[in-house]
């Protein structure tokens, strides 16, 4: 049964935003990235980036080794550029000069996703940098920030204002030559957020970037770079959805963070990009190159994510353990349902003497859909006394879906200790009817079920985010079970 | 408090109870008893309500405090939330899940329905060290996951002790015996006379009259082919043990 009416209650974030909006045309070449530099008001280095990563990108074939079916992308059939008229132009005078000048349906938007923009309102404890279709509209609680010197703005504002930073750190974790999808990114890249941490600091407040899709044929090219200097902690939270459409939509993000020595970069996603509907019409195409490198002694990366979006999702977030005694780590909760397909893993590579890296991979599938674990663990030669646990988990909800588990382990130092464990579940009629017997609701028995399962994972997330992640799993697995 | 009214269930179709009645006051014991596949599973499964079987006709009446319900107009969690209460013959595991915050979480939402006030870790630990020594069992089972690594044995005392937590006014215990030792079983009875009083009932379904040494029963019955066919009281199960269900059933 197709019934829009219960999809749309699955989906609460798939409304529209109307508002003045100015769109490239559809189509890619070297006058579209010309033109987006110069939208963008970049320097002359940039634009030269750019068209060095189109000329990788146009020399690439497009990855199929992911088990994902859909068809091909026309990359001449999306636009590339979108935003609010008022956030147009060369000279920064049109555009708001602080959060109180933003549009009012900008606002009424932000709110609706549960983001204020009004000081009075807004969640202490975390600055957010609102990404609105490929331009960021505006960062809150700065003051705070700027006390301690930490930068936290668009990657856009940061190639203008910090260029020595970015010209140091852009493209040295993630090269263009990396992927396809990074090849494009950095040709066509319009806004993401821009981190740093000092020497010493540990963030006042978690930082968060908030990743809106709005426009309609439009493409969102999230570029996020964040470097955390010698001794420094921060913890990054990243959410994002989009309206509900009938056409897919495309999103290929690069993001990328460097630790130095003794620095923590602790990264959590909650994915909730529009799935499609029943069929399997329309969602987010979300090809994402997602890598940290721990390049100082003792640093530590983690990436934390909920992948609960999203019809496609091509993700793997990983670390490059190059310091000694560096560690990194993967918490992954995936969940699929209708006709989602989903090929999520990580990567880690190990370099340093005695680096460490723990993976937790919890994979949920319902419905028709996909789930595709896949992993690396790579272990150079310099890499004495690595070590790496991980575990990766599959529930399956009814018996059209797929779960699959793909390590590759590559050991090239007799040193290394690795441990994989791996385990496929269900969850059964006699599961739900033991908690129901027990005077649970069949909403609660789920959430039971599923916090059980995912357990290891969530409690990664800072509290508010994983009562979120929680409820949002709930929802969307309430129509699949039973 | 239970009228079961000539009760027909099937399973995929097939008939397995064929016509039940039965009738339980409060304060009473009931042992149910027969053969293999005679449908006594069943039998208590469809009074918690699980979703697989399907009620082809007849009636389950429950009273309590003066109040008729059908049960079978309500959900499983609804009639756990009315005091009926199940004892699982091979509970399942919850991964993940301490039975500390399974049984809070079970309590807390009996309570709340039944309009006593919700209690908080520092009260519920108090209570519930409580009902542990009463099914001596190791406090540490509270922070293991639900069932999970428990043995046969520990899984049924665990039954048990979640008997003694929720406090059920009508409690269905399928086969709560089997694959217990002597002094496990010991322990279980001492349970469940223990937490017996004249505002609750029992139907205990066994297969073996071992149990009845422990718990006396106020009535026995025997079921066969999906019907009850032979009511008496504790001496029907002496001569079953002895005599054998064909005894019954040829006559």
């Amino acid at each position: 049964m197709t019934d829009s009416s219960t999809i749309n209650k699955n989906y609460k974030y798939g409304f529209t935003t109307q508002i003045d909006m100015e769109q490239l045309e559809k189509g890619l070449n070297e006058d579209v990235i010309r033109k987006i530099s110069e939208l963008k008001d970049e320097p002359e280095w940039m634009l030269q980036n750019r068209l060095r990563s189109y000329k990788v990108w146009l020399k690439m074939k497009e990855p199929n080794w992911a088990k994902l079916n859909y068809d091909p992308i026309d990359y001449q059939d999306i636009s590339y550029f979108s935003a609010p008229k008022s956030y147009i132009g060369n000279s920064k005078e049109g555009k708001p000069k602080s959060l109180d000048d933003l549009d009012p349906e900008l606002i009424k938007t932000f709110e609706r996703l549960g983001i204020s923009v009004n000081e009075q309102k807004r969640i202490s404890g975390v600055a957010v940098d609102m990404v609105f279709d490929s331009v960021s509209v505006g960062t809150t609680n700065k003051e705070i920030l700027d006390k301690y010197g930490v930068i936290f703005c668009s990657i856009s504002e940061a190639i203008k204002e910090y260029p020595d930073l970015v010209k140091k750190y852009y493209g040295s974790v993630v090269p263009a030559t990396d992927n396809f999808f990074a090849a494009l990114n950095g040709a066509v890249f319009t806004d993401g957020s821009f981190c740093y941490i000092p020497k010493g600091v540990t963030c006042p407040i978690d930082l968060s970037t908030y990743f809106r899709i709005n426009a309609e044929e439009t493409g969102q090219f999230e570029r996020t770079l964040l470097i955390a200097e010698e001794g420094s902690y921060v913890n990054y939270l990243e959410g994002c959805t989009a309206p509900m459409r009938d056409e897919n939509q495309l999103h290929a993000a690069v993001v990328e963070l460097v630790a130095l020595k003794d620095a923590e970069i602790k990264y959590s996603t909650v994915q909730n990009w529009y799935a499609g509907d029943k069929d399997g019409k329309g969602g987010i195409y979300n090809f994402v190159t997602k890598r940290g490198k721990c390049l100082g002694e003792n640093s530590k990366i983690s990436w934390t994510q909920v992948e609960s979006g999203s019809a496609i999702t091509w993700k793997y977030p990983s670390v490059i353990l190059q310091g000694d005694h560096s560690q990194g780590a993967f918490y992954s909760v995936a969940l699929t349902h209708d006709h989602m397909q989903a090929d999520t893993g990580t990567k880690m590579i190990h370099v340093g003497k005695n680096t460490k890296s723990t993976i937790i991979s919890k994979g949920i599938s319902a419905d028709k859909s996909s789930n595709v674990y896949r992993g690396q663990v790579k272990v150079m030669p310099s890499a004495t006394g690595a070590r790496n646990y991980s575990q990766c988990d599959s529930m399956l909800v009814g018996d059209q879906c797929n779960a699959s588990t793909v390590p590759y382990i590559e050991v090239k130092n007799k040193t290394a200790v690795l441990e994989h464990e791996a385990s496929t579940s269900r969850i059964s009629e006699d599961q739900l009817f033991y908690l129901q017997s027990r005077g649970l609701t069949m909403e609660q028995s789920i959430s039971m079920l599923v916090n059980g399962f995912c357990k290891e994972v969530f409690k990664q997330l800072p509290l508010e985010f994983s009562v979120e992640a929680v409820k949002l799993i709930e929802m969307k697995l309430e129509n699949s079970v039973g | 408090m239970l009228q079961v009214k000539d009760l027909h269930v099937s399973v995929d179709g097939v008939e397995i109870l064929k016509g039940l009645s039965l009738d339980v006051k409060a304060g009473e014991i009931h042992a149910i008893m027969g053969p293999n596949g005679s449908g006594k599973s069943t039998l208590s499964k469809v009074i918690a309500g699980h979703p697989s079987y399907e009620v082809t006709s007849g009636e389950v009446n429950y009273d309590i405090d003066f109040e008729a319900k059908n049960l079978l107009d309500l959900e499983a969690d609804e009639r756990a939330k009315e005091g009926v209460f199940l004892a699982f013959q091979y509970p399942t595991n919850i991964p993940g899940i301490t039975n500390y915050d399974f049984l809070k979480t079970s309590f807390n939402s009996i309570c709340t329905h039944q309009g006593a006030p919700e209690l908080g870790d520092e009260d519920f630990t108090k209570f519930i060290n409580e009902k542990v020594k009463l099914v001596e069992m190791d406090p540490r089972f509270l922070d293991r996951p639900v069932n999970e690594g428990f043995s046969g044995g520990e899984k049924k005392r665990n039954e048990i002790l979640q008997m003694a937590v929720l406090k059920p006014r009508l409690a269905l215990l399928d086969e709560t015996d089997s694959g217990l030792d002597i002094d496990a079983l010991k322990i279980v009875s001492q349970g469940i006379n223990s937490l017996h009083n004249k505002n609750n009932a029992f139907v205990i379904v066994t297969h073996y009259q071992r149990l009845l040494d422990h718990i006396v029963p106020d009535f026995v019955h025997v079921l066969a082919d999906g019907k009850i066919v032979k009511t008496g009281d504790k001496d029907l199960a002496l001569r079953l043990e002895k005599e054998g269900y064909d005894w019954v059933t040829k006559h």
